[in-house]
């Protein structure tokens, strides 16, 4: 039935909370109030592909952070790749290169412990109906102290390893096109260092937390927006799991290879963009299946069902764990991204611990250059899911073309799949919308830690609002997940 | 006529040289007085008008002004500061000066003035927000006039010290703006190695090095270390003074 047909009524949860951005949820019910479809509607806009035009190219690594100030990293690292690849820098000296990667395991580990501990820990640790007064950080703090503390301790180090590395928590410097701007001194070393094993321990105890939430809600997890999809990521080329730099790899639903080591720069043979009137986010999809079949999922969850191997000891274990319960068949459990992630940030911390020891990140060979040319490709895998950005620049090193797929807009088919699973079982059949059925939808959203902002390039904050509509289009209820804002009330 | 005379600063009585202006007679003091279109090198124009002091109840550009005897000069009074604070305040909005994204960030004088100056947030002034185009035709050197505040550093630098006569004012009023020479820079005899293109001339990041750009990390940039003016406030000790073009050469100047 198409959601365009009178009969339907629309609930709209607009704005999110506790996602980076702002958007909306439409949901789209017939008369006997079954979900026909749902959407998360991104309805802002910012234009960074266009203002950044004109810019000269040693800028756009400072610029185009600024998308985001919780991963601003990612954009920062993808965008000098993208400029290494046009000053000719094919082979950063190691110091720089290594440099990058410190920084960019401190921002993925920050950001997933941010999502995990500030953002999801309310609805896991409480349960998705709770009253939305309980369900927020601060009744975390006050519940599961320790387990706050040690939130807040992993997210202060994955910061401080920024600072070292960029000069700024948020928004520093480091990557400049060729290389890097600093090297690691022994001071900020040894102030790392210190602190490394607890670290270690501490995001140990969170894969643990995450894994033992799955295994202990296993019918729930496995009923909540639990669909097949692709999945895409980069991966080294010997297939382990690498954040920072890898060739492209896809898999199917049942885990058989789409293609694999392909190289990023030829993405555009591999990948297609859709446009949908209703969204300012693109719908990507792989070329050889199709728009309707080729649709894919990125980020913590598909890497871990992409990669062969993780390269650190300890995060392979739990690997091999995360791999054995689906059989290593690939996880398709919306939920499941929780795990996977906590997985990545011991990952990171692991990766940490290794750089730290290694002399290179003392070396004075700071950047390079070779033949200049007029295009570069950056990828990179952010936090939330592989990060493309493309450029051109002239001859005058202005740039002249400029386009970023971010990691919602990657996951863009695979949220609205999730709302709609999700509405379907939730919300569907039902007059009026609870706070805790709501909450259910945004779950769904809030796995895939999306970033609206980044994703539409859009500014925003991050309110919630839900909107129902009737068969003809009219607005019947509207209702708010802001505790102090005005309670729900009927509209005509 | 060559005997040193004495002025007051804000109560502090200081020696000046006959022909020295208030603003060197302060320098070498070690009193700070704040200014833009200023710099140590190129002759005063007085057209910032952020070294606005009192000089015996009067307002004057202290870079400009010759020290009389027995002078009493208001510096650091919350009146004068407050003009200070406007003239900044304006100079951020008439242009496009996006601090976050600029690499001349920590060792911009106009950004470093405002911190001085305990400017933090906008004002009441709107901002233009001016549509200017950024001239990057030269191979080392792009100009983003987004940024220029007009201080005239670089017309003087490039006529008084290269010799090249690469940049003037074009324009009236508020349409005043600097201009090259020729279609554009690429078009100009200027090189990456006049004094004009060095980093000190440009208080901003109008002129721009290009490829150098975000090379200093945060924490090694010029105002990272120390505040703008901390430099004259501790000159008191070496009592060195200035660097000046002789005036007997005119415009002519010397490097």
């Amino acid at each position: 039935m198409s959601v365009e047909n009178p009969k339907t009524r629309i609930v709209e949860i607009e704005p999110l909370t506790r996602v980076e951005g702002h958007g909306k949820v439409t949901v789209h019910l017939d008369h006997d109030h079954n979900v026909v479809e749902a959407r998360l509607h991104i309805v802002e806009f910012r234009g960074f592909e266009r203002f950044i035009r004109g810019r000269l190219l040693w800028e756009v690594p400072v610029i185009v952070q600024r998308l985001c100030g919780i991963c601003p990293v990612s954009h920062h690292l993808a965008a000098a790749k993208a400029m290494d690849a046009i000053v000719g820098a094919d082979v950063l000296p190691p110091t720089a290169e290594k440099m990058r990667r410190l920084m960019h395991y401190g921002q993925i580990m920050q950001s997933h412990v941010l999502h995990f501990f500030h953002l999801s820990s309310p609805d896991l640790l409480f349960g998705f109906g709770a009253p939305v007064k309980k369900r927020n950080v601060f009744s975390v703090i006050k519940e599961f102290p320790e387990l706050a503390r040690q939130g807040v301790m992993l997210r202060k180090y994955g910061q401080e390893v920024i600072e070292y590395t960029a000069g700024k928590k948020i928004h520093g410097t480091g990557a400049i096109p060729g290389g890097i701007n600093k090297n690691l001194s022994i001071r900020e070393r040894d102030a790392l260092l210190g602190n490394i094993e607890r670290m270690i321990r501490w995001a140990g105890g969170a894969v643990g937390v995450a894994k033992d939430y799955t295994l202990s809600h296993l019918p729930q997890v496995e009923q909540f927006a639990n669909f097949k999809s692709n999945h895409l990521s980069l991966v080294r080329d010997d297939g382990a799991l690498d954040l920072y730099h890898g060739n492209l790899r896809a898999i199917d639903a049942s885990g058989n290879i789409i293609f694999d080591q392909v190289d990023y720069t030829r993405f555009n043979d591999y990948l297609m963009e859709e446009v949908r009137p209703w969204s300012y986010m693109k719908f990507p999809f792989i070329k050889s299946r199709g728009n309707l079949d080729g649709w894919y999922r990125v980020g913590p969850l598909s890497r871990l069902n992409n990669v062969s191997y993780i390269d650190t000891p300890l995060a392979e274990k739990e690997y091999r764990t995360f791999r054995e319960f689906s059989r290593r068949k690939p996880n398709h459990m919306t939920l499941a991204y929780h795990w996977a992630r906590m997985i990545e940030v011991l990952h990171c911390v692991e990766k940490i611990h290794e750089l730290l020891l290694d002399t290179d990140l003392q070396g004075t060979d700071l950047r390079v250059t070779g033949a200049r040319r007029e295009e570069g490709i950056g990828v990179i895998e952010a936090p939330r899911g592989s990060l493309f950005h493309h450029y051109k620049v002239d001859e005058h090193d202005q740039v002249t073309y400029c386009n970023l797929i971010v990691s919602t807009t990657h996951n863009n088919s695979g949220l609205n799949r999730a709302v709609t699973d999700v509405a379907r079982k939730y919300v569907g059949g039902k007059k009026r919308i609870t706070e805790g059925l709501l909450n259910h939808v945004e779950v769904a959203v809030r796995a895939y830690d999306p970033c609206l902002s980044c994703a539409t390039h859009a500014l925003g904050q991050m309110p919630l609002v839900v909107e129902l509509f009737d068969a003809q289009g009219h607005l019947l209820h509207t209702n708010s997940q802001y505790v102090d804002r005005p309670a729900a009330g009927l509209k005509p | 006529m060559n005997k040193t005379m004495r002025i007051t600063v804000d109560g502090r009585k200081i020696r000046a040289s006959p022909g020295q202006t208030i603003m060197d007679a302060c320098d070498d003091a070690g009193v700070y007085v704040p200014r833009l279109c200023d710099v140590e090198g190129l002759v005063p124009q007085g057209s910032c008008r952020v070294c606005t002091v009192k000089a015996d109840g009067h307002t004057v550009a202290a870079c400009t002004e010759p020290a009389e005897p027995g002078m009493k000069v208001e510096n650091d009074t919350l009146e004068i500061k407050n003009y200070r604070r406007d003239l900044v305040r304006m100079l951020f909005h008439e242009g496009n000066h996006l601090c976050p994204i600029c690499e001349a960030s920590g060792r911009c004088e106009l950004q470093a003035m405002a911190y001085r100056l305990r400017i933090s947030q906008a004002t009441k002034y709107p901002y233009l927000q001016p549509v200017r185009p950024v001239d990057a035709s030269h191979p080392d050197i792009a100009l983003d006039n987004n940024r220029c505040i007009l201080c005239g550093r670089c017309i003087r630098a490039s006529r008084d010290v290269d010799g090249k006569h690469v940049f003037e004012y074009v324009g009236r009023g508020i349409h005043k703006r600097i201009g090259v020479n020729a279609e554009n820079l690429a078009a100009t005899n200027a090189s990456i190695d006049d004094y004009a293109m060095s980093l000190e001339v440009c208080p901003v990041g109008c002129i721009i090095r290009k490829r150098e750009g975000f090379f200093a990390p945060i924490g090694a940039r010029q105002f990272d270390r120390e505040p703008i003016g901390m430099d004259v406030e501790t000159r008191q000790e070496h009592h060195v003074p200035k660097r000046r073009p002789d005036p007997a050469f005119g415009n002519d100047g010397t490097k």
